[in-house]
């Protein structure tokens, strides 16, 4: 039938050509690492419901080599989704006015990380209160 | 004939999405720190920080549930929402089968994680 061959464009490595896409294609990424740190916590959570012994086993295959320098990626990964997350905030977000005025995006974004340090120490502590 | 709209479903992907990636970056990076480094290192926290009769204590409180569901859950719904609309950009066409393979993980994940949470008991 027909011979045409219409060109269709090549989508291999286009992001690669401007640095607004690359970071783009970087923070998004980030979320096959957040999978995967609740996948580990969910293989963790059916552990538990095995009992003792099979917890126990989680807990010992955490302490491997490989998995530190998982968790260590996944720490780097999410700490990296944490900041755009509240970088992006001022454009996802509906506009806020305050007293009339429109909120600035480093109010935005500055207001979300704090809120992110917040919660991390909270929950440290909280965790080191009911550990002690 | 049936007139007027048909409701779409992309609110209730999208809140889930925001969710979790709202609580995923106030709380993600602290729980990689505790369980995954802090716990197995016994740094700063000490090793039977997550022991069994802890996690099992833990897991038996409602608030604990809660909170090991919203994880897990809003976690994986949030990861298969941005994964599912990344991948038009790596040159997959995002099809049904995508569709499946992604929302269908985070819910197989969150059925899961909800019956293991229910067999602990109160």
């Amino acid at each position: 039938m027909s011979k045409r061959r219409p060109y269709v464009r090549s989508m291999d490595g286009w992001w690669k050509k401007n640095p607004f896409y690359v970071e783009y294609m970087i923070h998004e990424s980030t979320a096959l690492f957040v999978a995967a740190y609740a996948f580990t916590l969910l293989v963790g959570l059916v552990r538990l419901g095995q009992g003792e012994v099979a917890w126990n086993g989680w807990l010992e295959a955490m302490k491997s080599p490989l998995s530190l320098i998982c968790h260590v990626v996944f720490l780097l990964a999410i700490m990296y989704h944490t900041y755009t997350w509240f970088k992006i905030m001022p454009i996802t977000l509906p506009p806020i006015i305050v007293g009339g005025k429109k909120v600035g995006p480093e109010v935005i974004t500055g207001s979300g990380l704090l809120a992110a340090v917040v919660a991390s120490v909270f929950m440290l502590g909280l965790v080191w209160r009911i550990a002690q | 004939m049936k007139a007027g709209l048909k409701r779409s479903n992309a609110p209730i992907f999208w809140s889930l999405f925001g969710a979790g990636g709202m609580f995923s970056a106030l709380f993600g990076p602290v729980l990689v720190f505790i369980t995954g480094i802090a716990v197995p290192l016994s740094l700063m926290l000490p090793s039977e920080t997550m022991s069994y009769p802890k996690m099992l204590a833990f897991a038996q409180n409602f608030i604990g549930k809660g909170f090991i569901l919203a994880v897990i859950s809003l976690f994986l719904w949030f990861a298969a929402h941005r994964i599912f609309h990344s991948l038009h950009e790596i040159g997959i066409h995002a099809g049904l089968g995508a569709k499946l393979i992604c929302y269908g993980s985070a819910f197989v994940a969150t059925v899961v994680s909800a019956v293991v949470l229910l067999g602990l008991g109160f």
